[in-house]
């Protein structure tokens, strides 16, 4: 069952929540050993989640649109009184206070949090190999990584381990696992879901996600996570378009322009690229019509990006400091300590980031790295908001290849970093995008097609994900 | 890399940086993230071909202004849960090693 | 002596000011002085993995009523940014602050009739406090230190001038006004010796008011205006003996040590000057709209300057007096409320109750004015008393004590007592007879002696009469018949 089924039979009381939860328990307990894409599973907690839905609907109340659907949480997600890691060891032990929003917004909506997903350590990565708790490995083939950060999540649904996932996506870490695991994989607009209770990466390219094994699915658990949120100041406060109602509206007469840089440019493995070129064909099928654009500073994006994530980055994890918190190495004195804690807490993706970031806002390279970097960033947004006068939605791949092996890009950061270069432009504007699984490449390996909107327009995007979806092979 | 264009960053200012971000770094490290960064400065020196004068720059992708909240008390975490967290604790505050040098 | 004539100083000061909001400044925990350690905190203000600041909407309302006080600039947009450096009273280890973009730009104040310029004045968070434990409780050499982040958060407003102050007497007289403008607009309890308002002093020297400033050290850790005081003077000559004997100023900080009546350097931590500064992508820019500052301007009551004059003016008054009513919380409104109530008496000799036996028991009790028996109408009361000569000023201290101890009306302590001055002067004729007559050789003496001798035994059968009396002889009168019969 898919996830609205799942909602709609426990609703109706057909099936108990109960029993929905013992099925993908089942299925967990049988497979992640393998994959290793949970890193908790919190069993009790989730039988008992889920009898308090059994009992409303007993009740005769209704849990709400999640009713008994069980979600995965990606391992940066706060919830009061459960081990939070971000796959980091600094964090050691910590069980935060409070509980973010969304996991609030997903039980309010009689949803089931089953467990913490692993991801790359402070969801820097694309391939979940720098989770301080091991790699999360791909479930079509478990010598290929599920891609990152939010591999976990996305492993889990392709792994049916739950119908529904959230993860966080600062540079495309929901899009491309999604892409790599053959799953569907939102990133909303900036603003659309409160960040309140993710930890930080990124905080002017950080949003949370949804995945789910279909378009439905995710529409779903997107509607459910949208909306204001007074503690987080750059939640958007206007009144939403929730893109369930509209699913099913069709593309004619859509404009669908096709992003020649980032769909024709070097590193795009050819069978991405006629994925990409085949939805495009799909959509004018069903009445789109389709012109190949161009976006220019598209190409500096991983720049910039890679310059902005770091530095904000180098701030968000300066307060991992042995103090408050998590782990401690002693040392003589504070600095020492300090020097300690985060050497020995830290792995080396995250230690780069920082090292970068810091680098980047230092005196006497400020104007030459991180000023520059916003001003790309300024040009990339222009060019989106050129194109999109004349486009309603944008198609490129996701991932400029299908999911690689463990190791095959450990050895060189900027191997790993170019794996982004199609998801990064969007997280610079603060666009949604959201990628749909296009059939599999020579190596039966899941192929994902990228969608792009302007901002807050996720119910026209939802609207070409379904007939892509429809469409795929 | 860090070879072909020595002057991208060198070991001094990775030591330097380190001590910023408070990074107790090993002598091995130094000498990786040396050569790393190298190459990802100078990849970010692409940014240099393009003309951005008059552009203004993007800190934030969200046109919001005055987001703000009312000036009213709501409660406190449990002093017990917060101190619960922290590595080391004496009379209800959080014990760190001496600290040698005033903010 | 010679040196403060020969090197001109250069002053610049840094005024920190916590606001007297109910919160914290981007979290919803209380803002409150002396809680018990750690009790005052939440994601936010500790700083906790995933937790977001917003902005509380009073402290924008503060600074903009400042501005409306002193005359800021107002720029369209104003932005946080991070203050990046390690420090464990820091709970992000950054600070939010404003940076290139603060809310308030290019102020005024009149000090004394000089006016001196302000360059900025943003709002930041504050800091939790660390105690450093073992070996003398200094940082230095203490073995270890505890925090608390009750006042992480809370919010300040640092409020820069311009190096436009060049003695110490003027640096004293900036902050008092500052702070008696930062008190009349409400937005803060500017205690010094509490921490709510703390100040750093930039001091440079140079020979000539033509010169190039020279390097400045800063000075922290004045807590009072005494101590600001002395520590400018102290910097001067130092600076001054330094440049006489060719030595040249390092640019540093100093810390005062009031104890030892000194300034010494403090060890800065390693690339103290690299913060690394960047927007703060948490939270979105102010922007004042034009409604707000209408509304400020609206309700901003009457500034400290116009006021002293309003009540030299009306009252007669001097200024030392006016400055007192003005710069103690709430005395101004005491004395204008009873003032107002005055059936006949003297403003005169309500201000003198007011700067004289009130505020001598507030400092003495620690009360606020909110906090005492006697209300105003009370004390309009006791100042008619004294205005009918029912009450002489000494009788009128002994019936306010004890007043203010239950709230008792004056008139009945003067009936319950039998305080009223005696003014009839066929019982003061007869009290100095009986004075005269029991001390015949101080009367002779008085007659024999010259002028000093004279006023001490005049002086002395005064205070006898006056004992007599039991201190209720209407000194006026007694001094006249006493003369009388001296001739």
């Amino acid at each position: 069952m898919n996830a609205i089924e799942i909602a709609a039979s426990v609703r109706a009381g057909e099936v108990s929540a109960r029993e929905v939860v013992e099925g993908y328990l089942a299925t967990i307990d049988a497979g992640n050993g393998e994959l290793n894409a949970l890193l908790l599973v919190g069993e009790q907690a989730a039988r008992a989640a889920a009898d308090e839905v059994d009992a409303a609907v007993a009740a005769g109340n209704d849990p709400g649109p999640l009713a008994g659907v069980p979600v995965v949480l990606k391992d940066n997600l706060c919830q009061r009184g459960v081990v939070t890691t971000c796959g980091s060891r600094i964090l050691e032990g910590w069980r935060p206070p409070y509980t973010a929003t969304v996991v609030d917004a997903v039980t309010r909506a009689g949803g089931i949090p089953l467990g913490k997903a692993n991801l790359d350590e402070f969801a820097m990565g694309s391939s979940t190999e720098n989770s301080a708790f091991g790699p999360t490995r791909n479930p079509h083939d478990s010598t290929r990584v599920p891609g990152g950060s939010s591999g976990g999540s996305a492993a889990c649904v392709a792994a049916k381990f739950a119908p529904l996932a959230l993860g966080s996506d600062t540079g495309g870490s929901i899009r491309q696992p999604a892409a790599l695991c053959g799953v569907v994989g939102v990133k909303p607009t900036y603003g659309r879901v409160s960040r309140y209770g993710l930890v930080a990466f990124a905080s002017s390219l950080d949003q949370i996600g949804p995945f789910g094994a279909s378009v439905t699915d995710a529409a779903l658990l997107l509607d459910v996570i949208s909306g204001h949120d007074r503690r987080d100041s750059t939640s958007i406060p206007e009144t939403l378009t929730p893109v369930s109602p509209t699913l099913e509206n069709g593309v004619a007469k859509l404009r669908v322009g096709v992003i020649d840089e980032l769909t024709n440019g070097g590193g795009v493995a050819l069978e991405v690229r006629a994925a990409v070129l085949a939805a495009a064909a799909a959509l004018e099928a069903a009445g789109a019509t389709i012109e190949s654009v161009s976006l220019p500073s598209t190409q500096f994006g991983l720049s910039a990006y890679y310059m902005i994530a770091p530095a904000e980055a180098s701030s968000n994890l300066a307060r991992y400091d042995g103090v408050r918190y998590g782990l401690r190495v002693e040392g003589e004195n504070l600095a020492a300590m300090n020097e300690r804690t985060r050497d020995a807490g830290f792995g080396p993706e995250v230690k780069r980031r920082i090292m970068l970031g810091t680098y980047a806002l230092s005196a006497g390279y400020y104007d030459a790295y991180y000023g520059r970097a916003q001003r790309v960033r300024t040009l990339i947004t222009r060019d989106f908001n050129r194109v999109y006068e004349g486009c309603d939605v944008l198609l490129s791949p996701t991932s400029p290849t299908t999911a690689f092996k463990l190791g095959d890009r450990t050895a060189d950061p900027m191997t790993m970093y170019q794996s982004d270069v199609c998801t990064i432009p969007t997280n610079l504007a603060g666009h949604p995008a959201m990628s749909v699984p296009w059939g599999t490449g020579a190596d039966s390996m899941p192929v994902g097609v990228q969608i792009l909107a302007p901002a807050l327009a996720e119910a026209t995007m939802f609207r070409v994900a379904r007939v892509v979806e429809d469409a795929a092979p | 890399m860090a070879d072909e264009n020595p002057t991208a960053i060198t070991r001094a200012e990775v030591e330097h940086v380190a001590g910023l971000a408070r990074l107790g770094l090993s002598a091995d490290e130094v000498d990786r993230l040396t050569h790393e960064l190298a190459g990802i400065l100078i990849h970010a020196r692409d940014m240099g071909e393009l003309d951005l004068s008059g552009v203004e720059p993007t800190s934030h992708p969200l046109p919001l202004v005055n987001v703000v909240r009312p000036d009213e008390i709501s409660p406190s975490l449990d002093r017990d849960e917060v101190l619960a967290a922290a590595p080391a604790v004496q009379d209800n505050q959080f014990r760190v090693p001496r600290i040698l040098e005033a903010p | 002596m010679s040196t403060k004539t020969q090197w001109m100083p250069v002053i610049g000061l840094e005024v920190h000011c916590e606001l007297a909001t109910n919160t914290k400044l981007f979290c919803s925990c209380a803002n409150a002085f002396g809680a018990p350690p750690n009790t005052n905190i939440c994601p936010v203000c500790l700083g906790l993995p995933g937790s977001l600041p917003v902005l509380n909407a009073r402290a924008v309302e503060f600074s903009l009523r400042l501005a409306e006080a002193l005359n800021f600039t107002v720029p369209d947009k104003s932005v946080f940014a991070r203050k990046n450096y390690f420090y464990p009273d820091m709970p992000k280890d950054y600070q939010v602050t404003q940076f290139e973009l603060p809310i308030l730009q290019a102020g005024v104040i009149d000090v004394d009739g000089v006016t001196i310029g302000i360059e900025r004045a943003h709002l930041e968070e504050d800091t939790g406090k660390s105690s450093h434990m073992g070996g003398g409780g200094r940082i230095h050499d203490a073995e270890y230190s505890l925090v608390d982040y009750n006042r992480a958060g809370v919010p300040l407003l640092e409020i820069v001038s311009r190096p436009d102050i060049r003695s110490a007497e003027q640096a004293r007289g900036y902050v008092s006004e500052l702070r008696a403008v930062l008190l009349a607009i409400g937005v803060s309890d500017v205690k010094m010796e509490e921490g709510s308002m703390r100040v750093d002093a930039n001091i440079s020297l140079r020979a000539s008011e033509a010169d190039e400033f020279g390097t400045k050290v800063e000075i922290k850790n004045m807590n009072s205006l005494r101590s600001l005081g002395r520590a400018i003077d102290h910097e001067i000559d130092r600076q001054a003996e330094a440049l006489e004997t060719g030595e040249t100023i390092i640019q540093e900080t100093r810390h005062w040590d009031e104890n030892e009546n000194r300034t010494s350097g403090m060890r800065s931590k390693e690339g103290s000057s690299d913060y690394r500064y960047f927007p703060e992508p948490d939270l979105v820019p102010v922007a004042p709209t034009a409604e707000q500052r209408a509304a400020v301007r609206d309700s901003l009551p009457e500034l400290p300057a116009r006021r002293r004059e309003r009540l030299i003016e009306a009252w007669g008054i001097t200024l030392p007096d006016a400055r007192i009513l003005v710069d103690v919380p709430g005395l101004a409104d005491y004395a204008e409320a009873a003032v107002a109530a005055l059936a006949g008496g003297a403003a005169r000799d309500v201000v003198n109750l007011c700067t004289g036996d009130l505020l001598a028991y507030l400092n003495e009790t620690g009360r606020t004015l909110a906090a005492i028996a006697l209300d105003p109408a009370g004390l309009a009361d006791l100042a008619d008393l004294i205005g009918d000569g029912t009450l002489s000023r000494s009788l009128a201290q002994e019936v306010f004590a004890a007043c203010v101890a239950d709230g008792s009306s004056p008139r009945a302590v003067v009936a319950e007592k039998g305080l009223a001055q005696v003014s009839d002067t066929g019982e003061l004729g007869t009290i100095l007879d009986a004075v005269i007559a029991a001390n015949a050789d101080a009367v002779a003496q008085y007659h024999a002696g010259d002028d000093k001798e004279r006023k001490k035994k005049r002086g002395f059968l005064m205070g006898e009469a006056m004992k007599a009396s039991k201190g209720q002889g209407n000194p006026q009168l007694l001094n006249q018949l006493l003369d009388e019969r001296l001739v």
